[in-house]
């Protein structure tokens, strides 16, 4: 054993246990999904103010809830499993919003990521199954792909085909602040945390 | 010492390196859970492997008194290995060409390269205490793989997750009977090895 020993165990050490931390934020996370939600609730994120069209035709972008809070989530119509569940979790959320007292406003967005086939037609089928009606909840898709493209990369959104000719993503309930930051990223199905965090995000 | 030997193997390594990198094979390779893992990482150790071996007549005096009983150097491979093994990590290589290109060079020179230099040094009870835990970890591992209902990277489907967590568990028995023979029966001399990555790892 020789001096350089100490030294280069000390190096191995200290950068592997160093590398480590930053893969794990700080070994808090070793998904992708948990990383992310780490993420988002540090250091809040602006939501880039994309032109969506929603199930009735009307041209809006998520810039237009500043003041409120406003829950998003992804879906394509199709989509014949989570989505489905999804929309679930969102009806619940609204009958909570319905009974609702507080001041603040707490809206719901759901986005398709499949523009090409949920037209128009396809937005207001899907809703109506759930009971979503503008400007509460509206179902929108991204007017180009540009601005999809945006939208998945800021909220962490990746989309896989499944094999039978649809898609797998990563499914989440995403709380927007009333500064328009992405705050928070939620389990679809913990609907009190989904409503805490949206109070909470409604609050200027 | 190895004149020729050394040089022909380090230009298969960089043969191998470099084949493995243009994005055709490269997403063939990482299109798949089970083969990004069981395949891609593994051979891109190897070529550092035969890269450390080629160079290891050239390996400067104080690394070599440094790295006493091969510790820093196992430990650097440890390290390096865990780290591209996060699921997060496996999804941060996919998303990103660039981090991508940091797995390539890193597996390779602090995975592979490591392993040819310091295995040798360290004592065959501490080769066996390493064995020793390797296997049942990769065994555990794939379990974990299998057992996981969520997805654990956002790129792969649960299906091939599942597919994953098999292929690791029959590695980890494959690898668990060849120790097993290795250590009871012995390897005839006439299949001395040095030509395959594995065979010449258990023999250095």
């Amino acid at each position: 054993m020789k001096a350089g020993f100490p030294v280069l165990l000390t190096l191995v050490l200290s950068s592997g246990a160093a590398a480590l931390a930053y893969g794990t934020e700080g070994f808090h996370a070793v998904t992708s999904e948990g990383a992310r939600a780490l993420a988002v609730e540090r250091t809040p994120r602006p939501v880039p103010d994309v032109a969506l069209t929603d199930q009735d035709g009307r041209a809006f972008s998520l810039g237009d809830y500043r003041g409120g809070a406003v829950l998003v989530d992804f879906i394509y119509t199709r989509c014949p499993t989570i989505c489905t569940a999804n929309g679930g979790d969102f009806e619940r959320v609204l009958a909570r919003l319905e009974r609702r007292q507080a001041r603040g406003r707490i809206d719901l967005v759901s986005i398709s990521f499949d523009p090409q086939n949920d037209d128009r037609e396809a937005l207001k089928r899907y809703g109506n199954r759930f009971g979503a009606q503008a400007p509460r909840w509206r179902i929108a898709a991204p007017v180009d792909g540009r601005g999809l493209a945006a939208l998945l990369k800021t909220f962490g959104v990746v989309v896989i085909p499944d094999g039978f000719g649809g898609f797998v993503h990563n499914a989440a309930v995403y709380a927007v602040d009333a500064h328009g930051r992405l705050v928070r990223i939620l389990d679809p199905d913990a609907t009190e945390q989904i409503m805490a965090a949206a109070e909470q995000a409604a609050t200027p | 010492m190895n004149g020729r030997p050394g040089t022909i193997r380090s230009l298969l390594a960089l043969g191998l390196l470099a084949l493995l990198w243009p994005s055709p094979l490269r997403h063939l390779l990482e299109r798949d859970m089970a083969v990004h893992m069981i395949v891609q990482l593994p051979l891109l150790a190897c070529g550092g492997f035969l890269l450390g071996s080629a160079l290891r007549a050239h390996e400067p005096r104080w690394l070599a008194e440094a790295d006493w009983l091969g510790l820093p150097g196992l430990l650097l491979v440890i390290f390096t290995t865990s780290f591209w093994m996060l699921p997060r990590m496996l999804d941060a290589a996919l998303a990103d060409p660039a981090i991508d290109g940091v797995k390539f060079l890193s597996v390779a020179s602090f995975a592979g390269l490591p392993l040819a230099l310091s295995w040798r040094r360290m004592p065959a009870l501490g080769r066996a205490f390493l064995w020793a835990n390797f296997i049942p970890k990769l065994g555990a591992i794939g379990g974990l793989y299998l057992a996981a209902p969520i997805r654990l990277c956002a790129y792969y489907r649960l299906d091939q997750q599942a597919a994953a967590g098999w292929t690791l568990i029959a590695v980890a028995v494959a690898l668990a009977m060849a120790w097993f023979v290795i250590a009871f029966v012995g390897v005839p001399m006439s299949q001395a090895p040095a030509q395959s990555c594995r065979a010449g790892n258990e023999a250095a």
